[in-house]
Protein backbone atom coordinates (compact mmCIF):
# COMPACT_ATOMS: atom_id res chain seq x y z
CA UNK A 1 0.00 0.00 0.00
CA UNK A 2 1.11 3.71 -0.94
CA UNK A 3 1.23 6.05 1.61
CA UNK A 4 -0.79 8.68 1.24
CA UNK A 5 0.77 12.06 0.16
CA UNK A 6 -1.58 13.92 2.34
CA UNK A 7 -1.21 12.08 5.79
CA UNK A 8 2.13 11.89 4.86
CA UNK A 9 2.37 16.20 4.31
CA UNK A 10 0.29 16.56 7.50
CA UNK A 11 2.22 14.17 9.67
CA UNK A 12 5.49 15.79 8.65
CA UNK A 13 4.24 19.18 9.19
CA UNK A 14 2.49 18.76 12.14
CA UNK A 15 5.86 16.62 13.86
CA UNK A 16 7.88 19.87 12.65
CA UNK A 17 5.77 21.96 14.49
CA UNK A 18 5.58 19.73 17.47
CA UNK A 19 9.32 19.56 17.37
CA UNK A 20 9.92 23.29 17.40
CA UNK A 21 6.97 24.14 19.79
CA UNK A 22 8.00 21.79 22.52
CA UNK A 23 11.71 22.87 22.36
CA UNK A 24 10.32 26.43 22.74
CA UNK A 25 8.69 25.66 25.62
CA UNK A 26 10.75 23.26 27.35
CA UNK A 27 13.20 26.79 27.10
CA UNK A 28 10.51 28.37 29.01
CA UNK A 29 10.13 25.61 31.80
CA UNK A 30 14.01 25.55 32.30
CA UNK A 31 13.97 29.75 32.99
CA UNK A 32 10.52 28.50 35.15
CA UNK A 33 12.82 25.71 36.87
CA UNK A 34 16.37 27.28 36.93
CA UNK A 35 17.95 25.10 39.63
CA UNK A 36 15.51 22.67 40.18
CA UNK A 37 17.30 20.03 40.32
CA UNK A 38 19.92 21.16 42.27
CA UNK A 39 16.75 21.57 45.14
CA UNK A 40 16.06 18.21 45.55
CA UNK A 41 19.42 18.42 47.89
CA UNK A 42 17.83 20.15 50.39
CA UNK A 43 14.59 17.35 49.89
CA UNK A 44 17.27 14.42 50.00
CA UNK A 45 20.29 15.82 51.50
CA UNK A 46 21.82 12.25 53.34
CA UNK A 47 24.45 10.30 51.08
CA UNK A 48 23.93 7.45 53.07
CA UNK A 49 20.28 7.74 51.00
CA UNK A 50 20.81 8.61 48.07
CA UNK A 51 23.41 5.66 48.12
CA UNK A 52 21.01 3.05 48.55
CA UNK A 53 18.45 4.89 46.23
CA UNK A 54 21.18 4.79 43.76
CA UNK A 55 21.11 0.61 43.34
CA UNK A 56 24.96 -0.03 43.37
CA UNK A 57 25.23 2.70 40.36
CA UNK A 58 27.27 5.16 42.65
CA UNK A 59 29.52 5.85 40.72
CA UNK A 60 27.54 7.45 37.98
CA UNK A 61 25.38 9.07 40.40
CA UNK A 62 28.59 10.41 41.81
CA UNK A 63 29.39 11.83 38.09
CA UNK A 64 26.12 13.51 37.69
CA UNK A 65 26.67 15.15 41.60
CA UNK A 66 29.72 16.54 40.80
CA UNK A 67 28.69 18.43 37.21
CA UNK A 68 25.79 19.32 39.20
CA UNK A 69 28.54 21.04 41.85
CA UNK A 70 30.73 22.55 39.56
CA UNK A 71 27.52 23.72 36.73
CA UNK A 72 26.15 25.26 40.85
CA UNK A 73 29.30 26.90 41.44
CA UNK A 74 30.31 28.01 37.93
CA UNK A 75 26.53 29.93 37.40
CA UNK A 76 27.21 31.25 41.16
CA UNK A 77 30.41 32.67 40.35
CA UNK A 78 29.36 34.08 36.91
CA UNK A 79 27.17 35.90 38.62
CA UNK A 80 28.91 37.01 40.96
CA UNK A 81 27.13 35.21 43.72
CA UNK A 82 28.71 35.58 47.31
CA UNK A 83 26.29 32.60 49.06
CA UNK A 84 27.22 29.07 48.29
CA UNK A 85 24.37 27.28 50.40
CA UNK A 86 24.05 23.81 48.75
CA UNK A 87 27.97 24.15 47.65
CA UNK A 88 29.10 21.77 50.41
CA UNK A 89 26.12 19.21 50.77
CA UNK A 90 26.40 18.48 47.08
CA UNK A 91 30.44 17.69 47.46
CA UNK A 92 29.89 15.72 50.71
CA UNK A 93 27.13 13.64 48.98
CA UNK A 94 29.94 13.21 45.61
CA UNK A 95 32.38 12.25 47.38
CA UNK A 96 30.01 9.93 50.07
CA UNK A 97 28.70 8.45 46.59
CA UNK A 98 32.38 7.80 45.39
CA UNK A 99 35.22 8.46 48.14
CA UNK A 100 37.73 7.72 45.17
CA UNK A 101 36.92 10.92 43.09
CA UNK A 102 40.00 12.80 43.42
CA UNK A 103 38.87 15.68 41.17
CA UNK A 104 36.07 16.43 43.82
CA UNK A 105 38.32 17.01 46.49
CA UNK A 106 40.78 19.07 44.45
CA UNK A 107 38.56 21.53 42.74
CA UNK A 108 35.76 21.55 45.19
CA UNK A 109 38.38 22.74 48.53
CA UNK A 110 38.84 25.30 45.82
CA UNK A 111 35.85 26.21 45.07
CA UNK A 112 34.96 26.08 48.82
CA UNK A 113 38.15 27.61 50.44
CA UNK A 114 38.61 30.79 48.39
CA UNK A 115 37.12 33.72 49.58
CA UNK A 116 33.87 35.41 48.48
CA UNK A 117 33.74 36.27 45.00
CA UNK A 118 36.53 33.92 44.14
CA UNK A 119 34.75 30.86 46.32
CA UNK A 120 32.49 30.20 48.89
CA UNK A 121 34.68 31.39 51.72
CA UNK A 122 34.26 28.16 53.57
CA UNK A 123 37.67 26.50 54.73
CA UNK A 124 36.52 24.69 57.17
CA UNK A 125 34.23 23.14 55.00
CA UNK A 126 37.37 22.91 52.64
CA UNK A 127 39.43 20.96 54.90
CA UNK A 128 36.60 18.92 56.18
CA UNK A 129 36.01 17.35 52.68
CA UNK A 130 39.97 16.87 51.80
CA UNK A 131 40.23 15.32 55.31
CA UNK A 132 37.38 13.00 54.60
CA UNK A 133 39.38 12.65 51.03
CA UNK A 134 42.59 11.84 52.53
CA UNK A 135 40.74 9.30 54.93
CA UNK A 136 39.72 7.53 51.86
CA UNK A 137 42.70 7.78 50.04
CA UNK A 138 45.65 7.50 52.19
CA UNK A 139 48.26 7.49 49.65
CA UNK A 140 47.48 10.45 47.19
CA UNK A 141 50.20 12.99 48.34
CA UNK A 142 48.03 15.83 46.04
CA UNK A 143 45.30 15.50 49.07
CA UNK A 144 48.00 16.76 50.96
CA UNK A 145 49.26 19.55 49.18
CA UNK A 146 45.50 20.76 48.54
CA UNK A 147 45.11 20.59 52.98
CA UNK A 148 48.42 22.46 53.55
CA UNK A 149 47.73 25.15 50.52
CA UNK A 150 43.72 26.08 52.33
CA UNK A 151 45.99 25.62 55.78
CA UNK A 152 48.83 28.18 54.09
CA UNK A 153 46.40 30.54 52.02
CA UNK A 154 43.05 31.07 53.61
CA UNK A 155 43.51 30.19 57.02
CA UNK A 156 47.23 31.51 57.65
CA UNK A 157 47.96 28.32 60.06
CA UNK A 158 51.44 27.99 58.98
CA UNK A 159 52.30 25.48 61.30
CA UNK A 160 48.85 23.57 59.99
CA UNK A 161 49.92 23.31 56.90
CA UNK A 162 53.95 22.71 57.24
CA UNK A 163 52.11 19.44 59.13
CA UNK A 164 50.29 18.76 56.08
CA UNK A 165 53.08 18.70 53.81
CA UNK A 166 55.36 16.75 56.00
CA UNK A 167 52.44 14.43 55.71
CA UNK A 168 52.50 14.01 52.31
CA UNK A 169 56.05 14.02 51.47
CA UNK A 170 56.45 10.88 53.23
CA UNK A 171 54.36 8.88 50.88
CA UNK A 172 55.82 7.41 48.47
CA UNK A 173 55.55 9.12 44.67
CA UNK A 174 55.05 12.59 46.81
CA UNK A 175 56.38 15.31 44.69
CA UNK A 176 59.93 16.14 45.70
CA UNK A 177 58.33 20.10 46.53
CA UNK A 178 56.44 18.64 49.19
CA UNK A 179 59.09 17.90 51.19
CA UNK A 180 60.30 21.64 50.63
CA UNK A 181 57.71 23.04 51.17
CA UNK A 182 57.06 21.57 54.68
CA UNK A 183 60.78 22.52 55.41
CA UNK A 184 60.39 26.18 53.93
CA UNK A 185 56.83 26.41 55.71
CA UNK A 186 58.30 27.24 59.10
CA UNK A 187 61.03 29.50 57.62
CA UNK A 188 59.62 31.49 55.03
CA UNK A 189 56.18 31.52 56.39
CA UNK A 190 54.07 34.37 54.51
CA UNK A 191 56.33 35.89 52.35
CA UNK A 192 56.23 36.27 48.90
CA UNK A 193 58.62 33.59 48.25
CA UNK A 194 56.65 31.31 49.55
CA UNK A 195 53.82 31.99 47.75
CA UNK A 196 55.37 31.83 44.92
CA UNK A 197 56.85 28.66 45.57
CA UNK A 198 53.26 27.62 45.85
CA UNK A 199 51.51 28.82 43.25
CA UNK A 200 54.87 27.35 40.50
CA UNK A 201 54.12 23.98 42.52
CA UNK A 202 50.68 23.90 41.87
CA UNK A 203 51.43 25.33 38.09
CA UNK A 204 53.75 22.90 36.76
CA UNK A 205 52.01 20.09 38.50
CA UNK A 206 48.30 20.53 37.11
CA UNK A 207 47.07 19.02 34.10
CA UNK A 208 44.24 21.24 33.62
CA UNK A 209 43.98 24.21 31.39
CA UNK A 210 41.72 26.69 34.33
CA UNK A 211 43.85 25.24 37.03
CA UNK A 212 47.34 26.17 35.35
CA UNK A 213 46.05 29.66 34.29
CA UNK A 214 44.88 30.38 37.67
CA UNK A 215 48.35 29.23 39.27
CA UNK A 216 49.91 31.41 36.04
CA UNK A 217 47.53 34.60 37.63
CA UNK A 218 48.60 34.20 41.04
CA UNK A 219 52.46 33.90 40.02
CA UNK A 220 51.81 36.96 37.85
CA UNK A 221 50.07 39.14 40.83
CA UNK A 222 53.12 38.07 43.15
CA UNK A 223 55.50 39.56 40.60
CA UNK A 224 53.58 42.76 40.57
CA UNK A 225 53.13 42.87 44.22
CA UNK A 226 57.11 42.56 44.74
CA UNK A 227 57.22 44.92 42.02
CA UNK A 228 55.38 47.27 43.69
CA UNK A 229 57.36 47.02 46.66
CA UNK A 230 60.37 47.40 45.57
CA UNK A 231 59.55 50.49 43.11
CA UNK A 232 58.42 52.30 46.23
CA UNK A 233 61.32 51.75 48.02
CA UNK A 234 63.52 53.33 45.48
CA UNK A 235 60.80 56.07 44.82
CA UNK A 236 61.14 56.70 48.89
CA UNK A 237 65.26 56.38 48.10
CA UNK A 238 65.14 59.03 45.53
CA UNK A 239 62.46 61.71 47.61
CA UNK A 240 65.28 61.05 50.67
CA UNK A 241 67.95 62.24 48.27
CA UNK A 242 65.90 64.87 46.81
CA UNK A 243 63.68 66.39 48.88
CA UNK A 244 60.63 65.83 46.43
CA UNK A 245 59.27 63.06 44.62
CA UNK A 246 60.02 61.79 41.20
CA UNK A 247 58.23 63.00 38.48
CA UNK A 248 58.74 60.12 36.30
CA UNK A 249 60.69 56.95 35.78
CA UNK A 250 63.42 58.58 33.46
CA UNK A 251 64.00 61.14 36.61
CA UNK A 252 65.32 57.54 38.56
CA UNK A 253 67.30 56.28 35.68
CA UNK A 254 68.99 59.39 35.08
CA UNK A 255 69.43 59.31 39.11
CA UNK A 256 70.47 55.65 38.96
CA UNK A 257 68.05 54.28 40.61
CA UNK A 258 66.83 52.01 38.22
CA UNK A 259 68.22 50.68 35.29
CA UNK A 260 64.86 51.18 32.81
CA UNK A 261 62.01 51.67 32.13
CA UNK A 262 59.87 48.95 34.89
CA UNK A 263 57.37 46.56 33.15
CA UNK A 264 54.90 44.58 34.61
CA UNK A 265 54.33 41.04 33.38
CA UNK A 266 52.17 41.86 30.69
CA UNK A 267 54.65 44.10 29.41
CA UNK A 268 53.14 47.19 30.16
CA UNK A 269 55.07 50.11 31.58
CA UNK A 270 53.90 50.76 35.64
CA UNK A 271 52.41 54.26 36.00
CA UNK A 272 53.88 56.64 38.52
CA UNK A 273 51.47 58.47 40.04
CA UNK A 274 51.77 61.83 41.12
CA UNK A 275 51.53 61.57 44.83
CA UNK A 276 54.57 58.97 44.57
CA UNK A 277 52.68 55.50 44.06
CA UNK A 278 52.81 52.95 41.82
CA UNK A 279 49.86 51.55 39.55
CA UNK A 280 49.75 49.08 36.89
CA UNK A 281 48.26 50.04 33.68
CA UNK A 282 45.58 47.72 33.51
CA UNK A 283 44.40 45.84 36.76
CA UNK A 284 41.51 44.07 35.52
CA UNK A 285 43.57 41.62 33.59
CA UNK A 286 46.26 41.14 36.43
CA UNK A 287 43.71 39.75 38.86
CA UNK A 288 44.71 39.06 42.64
CA UNK A 289 47.56 41.54 42.51
CA UNK A 290 47.20 43.50 46.37
CA UNK A 291 49.51 46.49 45.38
CA UNK A 292 49.56 48.95 42.43
CA UNK A 293 45.80 49.15 41.71
CA UNK A 294 44.09 52.59 41.23
CA UNK A 295 42.26 54.28 44.67
CA UNK A 296 39.04 52.72 45.03
CA UNK A 297 39.53 50.14 42.62
CA UNK A 298 36.94 47.55 41.92
CA UNK A 299 38.24 44.15 40.51
CA UNK A 300 35.65 42.61 38.11
CA UNK A 301 33.40 39.68 39.76
CA UNK A 302 35.03 37.09 37.17
CA UNK A 303 38.83 37.36 37.48
CA UNK A 304 40.03 37.35 33.47
CA UNK A 305 42.76 34.36 33.83
CA UNK A 306 45.79 34.58 31.25
CA UNK A 307 46.01 31.59 29.34
CA UNK A 308 48.31 29.17 30.88
CA UNK A 309 51.07 28.37 28.33
CA UNK B 1 -12.26 13.95 16.83
CA UNK B 2 -13.75 11.51 14.34
CA UNK B 3 -15.77 8.31 15.21
CA UNK B 4 -13.43 5.52 13.81
CA UNK B 5 -10.63 6.84 16.11
CA UNK B 6 -13.34 7.10 19.15
CA UNK B 7 -14.21 3.37 18.55
CA UNK B 8 -10.44 2.42 18.85
CA UNK B 9 -10.38 4.40 21.55
CA UNK B 10 -12.74 2.44 23.07
CA UNK B 11 -11.59 -1.08 22.21
CA UNK B 12 -8.60 -0.68 23.37
CA UNK B 13 -9.96 0.73 26.43
CA UNK B 14 -12.10 -2.48 26.70
CA UNK B 15 -9.22 -5.11 25.65
CA UNK B 16 -6.85 -3.31 28.53
CA UNK B 17 -9.73 -3.81 31.16
CA UNK B 18 -10.01 -7.77 29.64
CA UNK B 19 -6.32 -7.91 30.23
CA UNK B 20 -6.76 -7.22 33.57
CA UNK B 21 -4.70 -4.04 33.69
CA UNK B 22 -6.33 -2.78 36.25
CA UNK B 23 -5.67 -5.34 38.44
CA UNK B 24 -2.47 -3.36 39.60
CA UNK B 25 -4.89 -1.44 41.56
CA UNK B 26 -4.50 -4.42 43.82
CA UNK B 27 -1.02 -4.00 44.63
CA UNK B 28 -1.25 -0.55 44.66
CA UNK B 29 -4.05 -0.50 47.41
CA UNK B 30 -2.35 -3.09 49.39
CA UNK B 31 1.02 -0.97 48.98
CA UNK B 32 -0.77 2.14 49.71
CA UNK B 33 -2.93 0.98 53.28
CA UNK B 34 0.17 -1.48 54.33
CA UNK B 35 2.74 1.81 53.98
CA UNK B 36 0.34 3.97 55.98
CA UNK B 37 -0.13 1.33 58.67
CA UNK B 38 3.62 1.16 58.99
CA UNK B 39 4.66 4.29 58.61
CA UNK B 40 2.09 5.42 61.17
CA UNK B 41 3.89 3.13 63.54
CA UNK B 42 7.44 3.45 63.17
CA UNK B 43 8.14 6.96 61.99
CA UNK B 44 7.75 10.43 63.84
CA UNK B 45 6.26 13.54 62.08
CA UNK B 46 6.99 12.40 58.33
CA UNK B 47 4.12 10.09 57.98
CA UNK B 48 2.49 12.61 55.31
CA UNK B 49 5.38 13.21 53.92
CA UNK B 50 5.92 8.95 53.60
CA UNK B 51 2.35 8.61 52.19
CA UNK B 52 2.48 11.64 49.60
CA UNK B 53 6.23 10.53 48.32
CA UNK B 54 5.55 6.68 48.36
CA UNK B 55 2.17 7.54 46.77
CA UNK B 56 2.64 9.43 44.09
CA UNK B 57 6.01 7.70 42.97
CA UNK B 58 3.85 3.98 43.31
CA UNK B 59 1.28 5.73 40.68
CA UNK B 60 4.33 7.23 38.39
CA UNK B 61 6.13 3.81 38.12
CA UNK B 62 2.94 2.11 38.15
CA UNK B 63 1.15 3.89 35.57
CA UNK B 64 4.95 3.97 33.17
CA UNK B 65 5.15 0.65 33.24
CA UNK B 66 1.33 0.38 32.17
CA UNK B 67 2.32 2.51 29.39
CA UNK B 68 5.05 1.32 28.13
CA UNK B 69 4.12 -2.62 28.61
CA UNK B 70 0.79 -2.07 26.97
CA UNK B 71 1.66 0.73 24.27
CA UNK B 72 4.47 -1.33 22.85
CA UNK B 73 1.99 -4.03 22.00
CA UNK B 74 -0.78 -2.03 20.78
CA UNK B 75 0.47 -2.40 16.95
CA UNK B 76 2.01 -5.89 17.16
CA UNK B 77 -0.10 -7.64 18.69
CA UNK B 78 -2.98 -6.72 16.22
CA UNK B 79 -0.15 -7.92 13.71
CA UNK B 80 0.25 -10.79 15.42
CA UNK B 81 -3.21 -11.55 15.34
CA UNK B 82 -4.13 -10.46 12.60
CA UNK B 83 -6.76 -8.21 13.56
CA UNK B 84 -5.00 -5.54 12.32
CA UNK B 85 -6.17 -6.43 8.69
CA UNK B 86 -9.48 -6.47 9.75
CA UNK B 87 -9.41 -3.29 10.97
CA UNK B 88 -7.57 -1.78 8.07
CA UNK B 89 -9.77 -3.46 5.15
CA UNK B 90 -12.51 -1.28 6.53
CA UNK B 91 -12.48 2.31 5.76
CA UNK B 92 -9.66 2.98 8.47
CA UNK B 93 -6.93 5.48 8.31
CA UNK B 94 -3.67 3.87 9.19
CA UNK B 95 -3.40 7.15 10.71
CA UNK B 96 -6.89 7.19 12.63
CA UNK B 97 -5.82 3.77 13.90
CA UNK B 98 -2.65 4.75 15.65
CA UNK B 99 -4.50 7.68 17.19
CA UNK B 100 -6.81 5.89 18.20
CA UNK B 101 -4.88 3.72 20.13
CA UNK B 102 -2.86 6.26 21.50
CA UNK B 103 -5.99 7.63 23.22
CA UNK B 104 -7.50 4.86 24.01
CA UNK B 105 -3.93 3.73 26.40
CA UNK B 106 -4.36 7.00 27.30
CA UNK B 107 -7.43 6.82 28.68
CA UNK B 108 -6.70 3.48 30.43
CA UNK B 109 -3.66 5.51 32.28
CA UNK B 110 -5.85 8.19 33.19
CA UNK B 111 -8.88 5.87 35.08
CA UNK B 112 -5.94 4.01 36.66
CA UNK B 113 -4.46 7.10 37.92
CA UNK B 114 -7.62 8.62 39.02
CA UNK B 115 -8.49 5.11 41.02
CA UNK B 116 -4.76 5.58 42.63
CA UNK B 117 -5.26 9.39 43.27
CA UNK B 118 -8.10 8.40 45.76
CA UNK B 119 -6.19 5.54 47.20
CA UNK B 120 -3.30 8.20 47.84
CA UNK B 121 -5.90 10.72 49.28
CA UNK B 122 -7.77 7.78 51.50
CA UNK B 123 -4.12 6.92 52.83
CA UNK B 124 -3.18 10.33 53.61
CA UNK B 125 -6.75 10.74 54.89
CA UNK B 126 -5.78 8.29 57.59
CA UNK B 127 -2.30 9.36 58.52
CA UNK B 128 -3.61 12.63 58.52
CA UNK B 129 -7.13 13.17 59.10
CA UNK B 130 -7.34 17.32 58.40
CA UNK B 131 -6.69 17.51 54.91
CA UNK B 132 -4.65 20.71 54.24
CA UNK B 133 -4.58 23.47 51.64
CA UNK B 134 -1.62 22.53 50.48
CA UNK B 135 -3.09 19.12 49.31
CA UNK B 136 -4.24 21.11 46.14
CA UNK B 137 -0.71 20.59 45.21
CA UNK B 138 -1.03 16.96 44.92
CA UNK B 139 -3.38 17.31 41.93
CA UNK B 140 -1.19 19.33 40.50
CA UNK B 141 1.48 16.68 40.85
CA UNK B 142 -0.88 14.23 39.44
CA UNK B 143 -2.07 15.96 36.51
CA UNK B 144 1.88 16.30 35.78
CA UNK B 145 2.02 12.44 36.01
CA UNK B 146 -0.78 11.98 33.66
CA UNK B 147 1.17 14.10 31.07
CA UNK B 148 4.38 11.92 31.50
CA UNK B 149 2.10 8.98 30.48
CA UNK B 150 0.76 10.90 27.38
CA UNK B 151 4.94 11.55 26.51
CA UNK B 152 5.88 7.53 27.84
CA UNK B 153 2.53 6.29 25.78
CA UNK B 154 3.24 8.38 22.65
CA UNK B 155 7.33 7.05 22.42
CA UNK B 156 5.86 3.27 23.29
CA UNK B 157 4.09 3.72 20.01
CA UNK B 158 6.41 5.41 18.32
CA UNK B 159 8.94 2.03 19.04
CA UNK B 160 6.13 -0.06 18.54
CA UNK B 161 4.91 0.49 15.00
CA UNK B 162 8.59 -0.36 13.71
CA UNK B 163 10.58 -2.50 16.28
CA UNK B 164 9.53 -5.79 18.09
CA UNK B 165 7.80 -5.42 21.10
CA UNK B 166 11.79 -6.53 23.12
CA UNK B 167 13.34 -3.64 21.45
CA UNK B 168 10.52 -1.00 22.06
CA UNK B 169 10.44 -1.88 26.11
CA UNK B 170 13.79 -1.25 25.96
CA UNK B 171 13.98 1.70 23.88
CA UNK B 172 11.07 3.07 26.11
CA UNK B 173 12.40 2.46 29.59
CA UNK B 174 15.73 3.79 28.38
CA UNK B 175 14.02 7.23 27.32
CA UNK B 176 12.05 7.37 30.11
CA UNK B 177 15.43 6.78 32.56
CA UNK B 178 17.58 9.34 30.49
CA UNK B 179 14.43 11.90 30.52
CA UNK B 180 14.16 11.79 34.17
CA UNK B 181 17.79 13.24 34.18
CA UNK B 182 17.10 15.79 31.14
CA UNK B 183 17.77 18.87 32.88
CA UNK B 184 21.30 17.38 34.05
CA UNK B 185 21.51 16.79 29.94
CA UNK B 186 20.59 20.18 29.03
CA UNK B 187 23.49 21.57 31.68
CA UNK B 188 26.10 19.10 30.33
CA UNK B 189 25.25 20.06 26.95
CA UNK B 190 25.58 23.73 28.07
CA UNK B 191 29.09 22.71 29.17
CA UNK B 192 30.42 21.42 26.49
CA UNK B 193 32.18 23.76 22.96
CA UNK B 194 31.47 23.88 19.31
CA UNK B 195 30.11 20.71 17.51
CA UNK B 196 29.91 18.68 20.75
CA UNK B 197 27.95 21.50 22.14
CA UNK B 198 25.40 21.47 19.35
CA UNK B 199 24.79 17.84 18.99
CA UNK B 200 24.66 17.27 22.90
CA UNK B 201 22.31 20.21 22.76
CA UNK B 202 20.27 18.47 20.27
CA UNK B 203 20.54 15.34 22.18
CA UNK B 204 19.44 17.10 24.95
CA UNK B 205 16.32 18.48 23.72
CA UNK B 206 14.58 15.68 22.13
CA UNK B 207 14.83 13.30 25.08
CA UNK B 208 11.66 13.37 26.78
CA UNK B 209 11.52 16.02 29.81
CA UNK B 210 10.46 14.07 32.39
CA UNK B 211 12.06 15.47 35.29
CA UNK B 212 9.83 18.88 34.78
CA UNK B 213 7.12 16.64 35.15
CA UNK B 214 8.09 15.20 38.33
CA UNK B 215 7.00 17.00 41.38
CA UNK B 216 6.79 14.86 43.91
CA UNK B 217 9.26 15.99 46.34
CA UNK B 218 8.26 19.37 45.56
CA UNK B 219 4.50 19.29 47.00
CA UNK B 220 5.44 16.36 49.60
CA UNK B 221 7.43 19.50 50.87
CA UNK B 222 4.27 21.84 50.47
CA UNK B 223 6.14 23.67 48.27
CA UNK B 224 3.31 25.49 45.43
CA UNK B 225 3.87 24.85 41.76
CA UNK B 226 3.06 27.55 39.44
CA UNK B 227 0.34 28.33 37.17
CA UNK B 228 2.70 29.14 34.54
CA UNK B 229 5.10 25.86 34.64
CA UNK B 230 1.69 23.88 34.52
CA UNK B 231 0.49 25.58 31.49
CA UNK B 232 4.33 25.10 30.06
CA UNK B 233 4.47 21.34 30.61
CA UNK B 234 1.11 21.16 29.26
CA UNK B 235 1.98 22.38 25.94
CA UNK B 236 5.43 20.46 25.92
CA UNK B 237 3.97 17.35 26.84
CA UNK B 238 0.95 17.53 24.28
CA UNK B 239 3.25 18.90 21.38
CA UNK B 240 6.12 15.89 22.41
CA UNK B 241 3.62 13.59 22.81
CA UNK B 242 2.00 14.84 19.03
CA UNK B 243 5.73 14.62 17.79
CA UNK B 244 6.02 11.07 18.87
CA UNK B 245 2.62 10.20 17.22
CA UNK B 246 3.66 11.95 13.67
CA UNK B 247 6.36 10.17 13.92
CA UNK B 248 4.79 6.79 14.08
CA UNK B 249 2.15 7.40 11.72
CA UNK B 250 4.87 8.37 9.14
CA UNK B 251 6.59 5.20 9.91
CA UNK B 252 3.45 3.10 10.06
CA UNK B 253 1.93 4.50 6.80
CA UNK B 254 5.17 2.78 5.11
CA UNK B 255 4.92 -0.08 6.64
CA UNK B 256 4.43 -3.04 4.50
CA UNK B 257 2.12 -5.42 6.57
CA UNK B 258 2.12 -8.38 4.21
Amino acid sequence: MKPSPRVTAGATLLLLTSMVLSVLLLRQVDRLRAGATLQEVLYLSSPKAIKRLSLGYSGLVADIYWTRAVQYFGNKHHTGEEHYKLLAPLLEITTALDPKLRVAYEYGSNFLAAPPALGAGMPQEAIRLIQFGIRNNPDQWHLYYDLGFVYYLELKDYVAAAKAFEAGSRLPNAHPFMKLMAGNMAQHAGDYQMARMLWTATYESATEKVVRANAKAHLRAITVDQDVIALDDVVAKYRDETGHLPNSFSELMSAGLLRGLPLDPLGHPYVLVSDGSIEVNDPDNLPFIQKGTPPGYVPPSSPHLPTSD
Amino acid sequence: MSPRIIHIALNTFREAVRDRVLYNLIAFALLMSGGAVLVGQISIDIERLVVINLGLTAVSLFGVVIAIFIGIGLVSKEIERRTLYTVLSRPVHRWEFIAGKFFGLAGTLVVNTLLMAAGVFVALWYVSPHLQKSDVWLLVALYFIVLQFLVITSLALLFSSFSSPLLSAVFAFSLFAIGSFAEDLRGFAGMTHGVERWLATAAAYLVPNISALNVISQVAHEQPVSGQLALYNTGYALFYSAMALCGAVLIFERRDLK
